[in-house]
């Protein structure tokens, strides 16, 4: 990969200030920026490390449910959270590998967006809240297409508050080589309703499945679902998975979900 | 810039860019060639080493991202008195390597694994250890060496 310059700033306000500068980026766990950056797929001048900014790291219990901090990584999601919000704490403990675990981080991946990526599912599904340097998003307006966020240049993913649902469960479907999602899907159920986010499957990015959610708010059973399928239009297609394979999926893994959870 | 972090125990320095990885800070800055890179894109494991106690894949670390901090590598395995360790000791007797060169961040992801978890099952140590890949062994004697060394006593593997 070309050279560039690593700072690493103690503070949030200081990493803002070092992102300031022509060509900086941000650079969390880098389990997938490094890698992207060998393929010179990008070529920062300069990379502002967040993972040691104290007020970022960790996982806590408030009045808005869990808040996890921006560089907190996966392996710390899944042990921390597990007492309070179990289905995000297993969530985090299946993503990549004990390695990318200790690295990878929540923000680096809710700032990346990969369609195919773990967390933007149990963000969307929780109606999360994406706290940044500067101001405050909500889930439902935070992703706006393949790999494209609300995020503005510079800005740094702080703390995400997850409301904490009365039952949840993730299931994912793995696509064998990456380990990423082939399909996956986080069903929420809170007392004014729930959510179905999905991951993996959709040419946009991640989505929500508006009818299983209203069929899942009237009757939260499995077999509340029957019935009801999803249309493959705007579904990815490649050489793993047809769209209609993938629409055939997220009705599967929904009852699972829901039958899990 | 020059970077010092402790490795196996000691404070060690080499010189670095931005762009230097773990994984070469350790090669070729302090002659630890032990860690191996396999596939240098963040899939074989072969470069696994432990930052404060955490398994990593060394080729996907910057080195001066963990400047100041702890590192584990293979050589830092044996017993003081350079006899195997318990782990490294299960390897050899339960002929969990053929070619050698996915064994030592076998060794690094399993003491993880075991640090963490002493008592795995088998199913447990199938699924800690799916970032290393091994082209020979076909991972049963992996799996069992990890038992081995975890104190179980030798049994049937559930895939043999």
């Amino acid at each position: 990969m070309h050279d560039f310059e690593l700072v690493k700033p103690a503070s949030v306000a200081e990493a803002v200030a070092a992102l300031a500068a022509e060509g900086a980026q941000a650079l969390s766990g880098g389990q997938t920026l490094l890698p992207s950056m060998k393929q010179r797929l990008a070529a920062p001048d300069r990379l502002v490390s967040l993972l040691d900014i104290p007020e970022m790291r960790g996982v806590c219990h408030g009045d808005r449910g869990l808040a996890v901090g921006g560089a907190t990584p996966h392996a710390v999601v899944a042990r921390e959270a597990a007492a309070r919000y179990p289905a995000l704490a297993a969530l985090a403990g299946q993503i990549g590998d004990p390695a990318v675990r200790s690295r990878g981080t929540i923000g680096g991946s809710l700032a990346n967006n990969d369609p195919a990526a773990c967390y933007p599912a149990a963000a969307l599904a929780s109606g999360a809240t994406i706290v940044t340097d500067r101001r405050e998003i909500a889930a439902d307006d935070y992703f706006q297409g393949l790999f494209t966020t609300a995020l503005d240049e510079g800005e740094i993913i702080t703390t995400v508050h997850f409301p904490i649902p009365e039952r949840a469960c993730y299931m994912k479907f793995e696509q064998p080589a990456s380990r990423f999602a082939l399909v996956g899907v986080f069903v929420a159920k809170y007392a004014d309703g729930v959510r179905v986010a999905v991951t993996g499957a959709g040419e946009d990015g991640v989505f929500r499945w508006t009818d299983a959610e209203d069929a899942l708010t009237a009757d939260f059973r499995p077999e509340a679902l029957q019935g009801l399928v999803v249309d493959a239009d705007g579904l990815i297609g490649d050489l793993h998975g047809t769209p209609a394979y993938r629409a055939n999926l997220i009705a599967v893994l929904t009852k699972r979900a829901v039958a899990a959870a | 810039m020059k970077v010092t972090m402790t490795v196996n125990g000691k404070a060690m320095s080499a010189e670095t860019e931005g762009r230097t990885l773990l994984s070469s800070f350790l090669r070729e800055g302090l002659g630890l060639t032990g860690t191996h890179v396999g596939c240098d894109t963040t899939q074989c494991g072969a470069c696994t080493v432990h930052v404060d106690g955490q398994p990593v894949k060394s080729c996907t670390v910057l080195a001066q991202d963990v400047a100041g901090k702890t590192v584990t590598t293979i050589e830092g395995m044996a017993n003081p008195d350079g006899s195997l360790s318990v782990i490294q000791q299960a390897f050899q007797d339960n002929h969990g390597l053929q070619c050698g060169f996915c064994t030592p961040g076998m060794v690094m992801a399993s003491a993880a694994l075991l640090a963490e978890n002493p008592h795995p099952t088998e199913d447990e140590v199938r699924h800690h250890l799916k970032g290393n890949i091994c082209r020979c062994t076909g991972y049963h004697n992996i799996v069992k060496a990890v038992m081995s060394a975890s104190g179980a006593t030798s049994q049937k593997l559930a895939a043999e």
